[in-house]
C-alpha cells in the first residue's frame, strides 16, 4: 500500500483547466520532487492535498484512507510554504510548539489568560517545551528559540519552518518550494540539509519546485507537470535520458537540450541536409523534432563533417565550454557543450562541423509525444548507407572516408528536404 | 540654485556640498517652519498665557491672575458636568464603534458577493456633512413625529424623548457618533485584514487550527495589532473632540445634559467671550488629549510591532 | 478562504451585513422621503417612505430660497482648494528636506511635526480669533484658509512616503544637473501623486465638515462654507418644516456623496493609506 495516492484529480477555475486528471503515489520513505514552469499547477495539487483547496474530481488517500471530508487539519500532513508562513508575533519555540499545543491541548487551554487556569494544561505544556527543544537540537536552531521572525536571517528562517513541520511526525511531507527566497550559495547547501532530514526521518515526502536542477538532484522520482498534466514520473536518470514527452525534454537540463525540425520518411529521418539513420524512425511520412543534449553534439573543425554551422557566441565556464551555433542549411541555432581543449581557439564567426550522437538522439512527433522504445546507450553503429554521420566516439578516419559520398549524399538530401519543405 | 562642486580639494568640496545641501534643506523648511510657528506654536503658547489671565474680549485691559482660573474649574459645575458628559460620550462611543468596525470589515472581509456595496453602505456616513446628517438624526429622534418612536411603538414599546430629555440625549448622540465612525474604522481594519498575507492561515489550518475562531486567535487578532491600535487612538481622540452634534441638536442641553468639553470652551470663549477662562480650559482640553495620546502608546505600542 | 455557494454561515452573514446595511442607509432613506412630504403627511405617517403626495418641488423651492447653495457650495469649494494648495505647497518641500537632505534642524522639525499632531485646530483657536479680530480679517477667506494652510498630518504623511521612495531616483537627476528646487517640482511632485490624491481626500473631507472654525470667524452669509449655512437655515426656519429642512440637507449633503459615490475606490484608498503610514 502506497504512502499517498492521487487518482484523477481534476480542477479547473474561471475557465481555465488547472488539474487535469493528475494521478501519482508515492510510496512509503520515498522523496517526490513535482517539477515544472510557474503556472502549471504545482501548488494547486499541494494544496488540493492538503485540505486546503478541493478538487472537482478525483480522490485522495493517504495510508491508504480516503481524505474526502477530512479536514485539513485531520489529515496529519505537514507543510513547509515558499514564505515559511511562521506567526511573526511568536517566537521560535512558540512558532513550533503550535501544532503540538492545536492537537494536545483543548480549546479552553488554549485561551490566553482562561487557559492558564485549567486543569492539566501545565503539564502538557511542558511535554511539548521538550518536544520543541529536542526538534530545535536536531536542526541546530536551539539557540534562536526565543527569537522572533523579524530578528532572524532566511536560512534560519526556513530551519524554523522545517522543525514545525517535523515536530508532530506527520505522514506525509509537502514542501512548496521552501528554498526559492534563498540566495544561491545558501540553497545548494539547504538542498543538502534536506535530503538528509528526509532520510533520517523516512517520511515520504512531495517536493515542488520549479527548479529542475534542485529536482534531479534530490529526488528518488521527478514528476514533470505541465499545463496541469502530470506529463511523467521517473527517476533522475530517466526523466534526463529518456523523457517521454517533448516538453519534459525541454524543461529538462541545462543548458536546454535541442530541439531541431526534421522530417521523418521511410524510416529516415532528414535535417537540414542530413539524412540520419535512427533506430524506430517512423516510416510513415512525417514531421518530427529531433532532440539532442548539447553534451552529445560533437564538434569537428571542418564544416564539411556533419552539419555545417558558424559559431555565434562562445562562453567559457571554467570546467566546459558552450558553443552557440547556427545550422547554415536550415537556420535554427544549436548549442553544443565541449571540453575547453576542443574548444580552444575558436571564436564567434569560425565555421565547424557538428555530429549528432545517433544513440542519443531523441525523436518526437508533432504532437510532443515520444517515438519508440528507450534510447540505446552508448552510440549504436551505423548501418551502411549512413550519409555523414561517423559514430561518435570513433575517430574521425570513418567520417573522412565517406566524405565523397557524403557531399553526394548531402546533396541529394538537401534537394529532398527542399522539395520537401518547398 | 545648483550647487556646483569645484574639484579643487575633495575634502573642502565636500564640506561646501554639505554646508548647500544643508542651505537648500533649510530653504525647502522655512515656509513650514515659519507657518508652524504663527499657528501653532505661537497661538498655544498664547493659550497657556492666557489661561493665567482674565482676560475678555472687548475689555481692553486685562491682569495676571495665577492659578485662579484653574482653581475656579475645579469648582465649576458646568465644567465638571462637561468634563464627565465627554468621558461617558467616549466610553460608549469608542468601543462600540470600533467593535461594529472590526466586526463589519470580518463579515466583509471574508465574504465575496456585494463587497463594495457594503463598504460604501457603512462608510457613507463618514463621507456625509455631519451638521446635515446630524438635522436628519433630529427628525428621526422626534419623540412624535419621527420614524424610530413610530417604530418602537408598532412593537408596543413607548418610545422616549431621545434628545428632548436630559436622561437620554447624551445615548441619543452616542448612536449618532457610532453611527458616524463605525465606517471609518471598517475601512481600516478592512485594510488591516487584507494585509494579513494569506498563507499564514493556510498554515495555520494544517498546524491544526480547525475553527474560524481558533483562526482568529492565531492569526489574526495578533496580526491586526498595529492597526488596532491606531484605530483605538482615533477613535477616543475624535470622540473625545465632539462638538457638530452637539451645537447643531441640542446647545449642551437639556440642562446641561449633553455638556461636551469642546462645546463648553466654545461657549466661554467665542459667546461669552472669557477667552482667559476659556484658555484655562483649552489647556485642560489639550492635555487629556496628550496624556491619552502618551498611555496609548506607551502601553499598547510595544506589545503590538514584531519587528 | 474558501466559500461554498450557500453555506449557513454565508447566510448567517449575508443576513447580518444586509441588516446593517439597512440600519446605516436609513437616515438617507427617511431624508430623501421626507423631502418629498407636505407638512400633513410628516406629522402623520412617519414610516412609509413613500410621500402621499410629492411635494418634492416645493419643499425643494423653500429651501432655495432660503439657502443660498450656489454661493455656499462656491465658498466650500474655494476654501477646501485654497487650503488643499497650500497645504500641500508648504508640506513637500519640508517633507522632502527632512526625508532626503541633511541639515541640522532636521531633527528638531521631526519633534516639532510629532508635536503639531498633538494640537488640533479647536487648541489654537481662541488666541487664533483674537488675532483675527484685531487685524480685522474676520469674515474673509484669508480667517477661514489661514490657520490650516500648515498641516503637519500632510508632512508626516509626504515624510512616510518620501522615505520609502529610493534614492537612486534622486541621485540621478542631481547627475542631470537639476537644482534642488528643480527635483522637488520635477521628480518629486509627479512621483508623489499617489500620497497627493490620498491627503486630498482626507484633507477636503475634513475641512469641508468643519464648523468649528467658521462658526468663529464668520458671521455673514456671503462667507459661510456648507455646514454654516446649514447652521442659518436651521436657525432661520421655526424648525417645524421638516420637509423643507430635509430638502435643505439633501441639497448640501449631495456634492460629497456624489463625489464620493464617484471616487469610491480613492476615498477608501486614501484612508487606508493615513491608516496604514499612521
Amino acid at each position: 500500500m502506497s504512502a499517498l495516492s492521487l487518482r484523477g484529480i481534476t480542477k479547473a477555475f474561471a475557465g481555465n483547466q488547472i488539474l487535469d486528471g493528475v494521478s501519482l503515489d508515492i510510496a512509503a520513505g520515498e522523496f517526490i520532487a513535482l517539477v515544472g514552469p510557474s503556472g502549471c499547477g504545482k501548488s494547486t495539487l499541494l494544496r488540493v492535498l492538503a485540505g486546503l483547496d478541493h478538487a472537482d474530481r478525483g480522490e485522495i488517500l493517504i495510508g491508504g484512507r480516503d481524505m474526502s471530508g477530512v479536514a485539513a487539519a485531520d489529515r496529519n500532513i505537514a507543510m513547509v510554504f515558499q514564505s515559511y508562513a511562521l506567526y511573526p508575533h511568536l517566537t521560535a519555540s512558540e512558532n513550533i510548539a503550535v501544532p503540538l499545543a492545536m492537537r494536545r491541548l483543548s480549546r479552553m487551554q488554549r485561551l490566553p489568560f482562561i487557559g492558564s487556569l485549567m486543569p492539566g494544561q501545565r503539564a502538557t505544556r511542558v511535554k511539548i517545551a521538550r518536544d520543541v527543544r529536542e526538534m530545535a537540537t536536531s536542526l541546530k536552531i536551539d539557540h534562536l528559540l526565543d527569537r522572533k521572525p523579524g530578528q532572524m536571517s532566511g536560512g534560519q528562517r526556513q530551519r524554523v519552518a522545517l522543525a514545525r513541520a517535523m515536530v508532530r511526525q506527520p505522514n506525509i511531507f509537502l514542501m512548496d518550494e521552501p528554498l526559492s527566497n534563498l540566495d544561491a550559495n545558501l540553497r545548494v547547501h539547504a538542498r543538502g540539509e534536506i535530503v538528509d532530514l528526509h532520510r533520517r526521518a523516512g517520511v515520504p515526502t512531495l517536493y515542488v519546485t520549479h527548479d529542475q536542477a534542485e529536482a534531479l538532484s534530490m529526488a528518488d522520482r521527478v514528476a514533470v507537470m505541465m499545463g496541469g498534466k502530470l506529463l511523467q514520473i521517473a527517476s533522475p536518470e530517466v526523466i534526463y535520458d529518456d523523457p517521454a514527452h517533448i516538453e519534459v525534454a525541454r524543461f529538462i537540463g541545462q543548458p536546454r537540450i535541442n530541439l531541431l525540425p526534421a522530417f521523418a520518411e521511410g524510416g529516415v529521418i532528414l535535417c537540414g541536409g542530413l539524412r540520419l539513420m535512427l533506430d524506430n524512425a517512423p516510416d510513415r511520412k512525417m514531421p518530427v523534432t529531433i532532440a539532442i543534449r548539447p553534451e552529445f553534439v560533437f564538434l569537428s573543425r571542418s564544416r564539411h563533417d556533419g552539419l555545417a554551422a558558424r559559431i555565434e557566441r562562445v562562453e567559457f565556464l571554467g570546467s566546459e565550454v558552450i558553443l552557440h551555433c547556427r545550422l547554415e542549411a536550415i537556420s535554427e541555432t544549436i548549442i553544443a557543450k565541449v571540453q575547453p581543449s576542443e574548444a580552444a581557439g575558436l571564436a564567434a564567426g569560425d565555421a565547424v562541423g557538428l555530429r549528432l550522437s545517433p544513440g542519443r538522439t531523441l525523436i518526437f512527433a508533432e504532437d510532443g509525444s515520444r517515438l519508440a522504445g528507450s534510447v540505446a546507450t552508448g552510440d549504436a553503429g551505423l548501418t551502411a548507407g549512413d550519409a555523414g554521420l561517423g559514430s561518435a566516439d570513433a575517430g574521425l578516419g570513418s567520417a573522412d572516408a565517406g566524405l565523397g559520398s557524403a557531399d553526394a549524399g548531402l546533396m541529394a538530401g538537401h534537394s529532398q528536404w527542399e522539395r520537401a519543405h518547398g | 540654485m545648483a550647487s556646483v562642486v569645484s574639484m579643487a580639494a575633495p575634502h573642502d568640496s565636500a564640506a561646501a556640498h554639505r554646508r548647500s545641501e544643508a542651505q537648500i534643506a533649510w530653504m525647502l523648511v522655512l515656509p513650514a517652519m515659519i507657518l508652524l510657528f504663527l499657528f501653532v506654536l505661537l497661538p498655544v503658547a498664547s493659550v497657556i498665557v492666557l489661561g493665567f489671565t482674565d482676560f475678555e474680549l472687548g475689555f481692553g485691559k486685562f491682569r495676571f491672575v495665577g492659578f485662579e482660573n484653574y482653581a475656579h474649574l475645579i469648582t465649576d459645575r458646568t465644567f465638571r458636568k462637561s468634563l464627565w458628559n465627554t468621558t461617558v460620550y467616549t466610553a460608549i462611543v469608542a468601543p462600540v464603534s470600533i467593535l461594529l468596525g472590526l466586526g463589519i470589515a470580518m463579515l466583509i472581509e471574508s465574504e465575496t458577493a456585494a463587497r463594495s456595496f457594503f463598504r460604501t453602505a457603512y462608510f457613507l456616513p463618514v463621507a456625509s456633512l455631519i451638521v446635515a446628517m446630524a438635522t436628519v438624526w433630529q427628525y428621526m429622534f422626534h419623540p412624535t413625529i419621527g420614524p424610530i418612536n413610530a417604530l418602537l411603538a408598532l412593537v408596543g414599546l413607548p418610545g422616549p424623548n431621545w434628545l428632548g430629555s436630559s436622561g437620554t440625549v447624551l445615548y441619543s448622540l452616542s448612536i449618532i457618533g457610532v453611527w458616524q465612525s463605525a465606517g471609518f474604522n471598517m475601512v481600516l481594519f478592512l485594510a488591516g485584514l487584507t494585509a494579513i498575507p494569506r498563507e499564514l492561515y493556510a498554515a495555520a489550518e494544517v498546524d491544526g487550527a480547525r475553527s474560524s475562531f481558533d483562526r482568529f486567535l492565531l492569526v489574526t487578532w495578533p496580526m491586526l495589532g498595529p492597526t488596532t491600535l491606531f484605530v483605538i487612538t482615533i477613535s477616543i481622540t475624535n470622540a473625545v473632540k465632539v462638538f457638530e452634534t452637539v451645537k447643531t441638536l441640542t446647545d449642551g442641553g437639556p440642562n446641561k445634559a449633553s455638556e461636551v468639553l469642546l462645546f463648553t470652551i466654545y461657549q466661554e470663549g467665542f459667546v461669552y467671550l472669557r477667552v482667559g477662562y476659556a484658555s484655562a480650559m483649552t489647556v485642560v482640553f489639550l492635555l487629556i488629549l496628550v496624556v491619552l495620546m502618551f498611555l496609548q502608546y506607551r502601553v499598547l505600542d510595544r506589545r503590538v510591532h514584531y519587528t | 478562504m474558501m466559500t461554498s455557494a450557500f453555506s449557513l454561515g454565508r447566510i448567517i452573514r449575508l443576513t447580518l451585513l444586509s441588516l446593517g446595511a439597512i440600519v446605516f442607509l436609513s437616515p438617507y432613506a427617511f431624508m430623501i422621503s421626507t423631502a418629498g412630504k407636505a407638512q400633513s403627511d410628516i406629522f402623520t405617517s412617519s414610516l412609509s417612505l413613500i410621500p402621499a403626495h410629492l411635494t418634492y418641488v416645493e419643499n425643494f423651492a423653500k429651501a432655495l430660497s432660503r439657502v443660498p447653495m450656489a454661493r455656499l457650495l462656491w465658498n466650500g469649494v474655494v476654501v477646501c482648494g485654497l487650503i488643499f494648495f497650500f497645504q500641500v505647497l508648504v508640506a513637500i518641500p519640508c517633507a522632502y528636506a527632512m526625508a532626503k537632505l541633511r541639515f541640522g534642524a532636521a531633527r528638531a522639525m521631526m519633534v516639532l511635526v510629532m508635536l503639531g499632531l498633538l494640537v488640533p485646530i479647536h487648541a489654537t483657536a481662541l488666541p487664533l480669533y483674537v488675532a483675527f479680530d484685531r487685524a480685522s480679517l474676520l469674515n474673509s477667506y484669508a480667517a477661514l484658509v489661514a490657520p490650516f494652510t500648515i498641516s503637519v498630518f500632510a508632512i508626516f504623511m509626504f515624510l512616510q512616503f518620501f522615505r520609502a521612495m529610493p534614492d537612486d531616483l534622486i541621485h540621478a537627476a542631481r547627475l542631470d544637473g537639476m537644482s534642488e528646487i528643480g527635483i522637488v517640482a520635477r521628480v518629486i511632485v509627479p512621483n508623489a501623486w499617489p500620497a497627493v490624491t490620498a491627503f486630498a481626500i482626507f484633507s477636503v473631507v475634513a475641512h469641508w465638515n468643519d464648523l468649528y472654525w467658521p462658526l468663529i470667524v464668520i458671521s455673514k452669509q456671503d462667507y459661510a462654507t456648507p455646514p454654516l449655512g446649514l447652521m442659518y437655515f436651521r436657525a432661520a426656519e421655526a424648525g417645524d418644516d421638516y420637509g423643507a429642512l430635509m430638502a435643505a440637507t439633501l441639497m448640501i449633503t449631495l456634492p460629497l456623496v456624489a463625489a464620493f459615490l464617484l471616487a469610491q475606490k480613492r476615498f477608501v484608498e486614501g484612508i487606508t493609506m493615513t491608516g496604514l503610514k499612521g
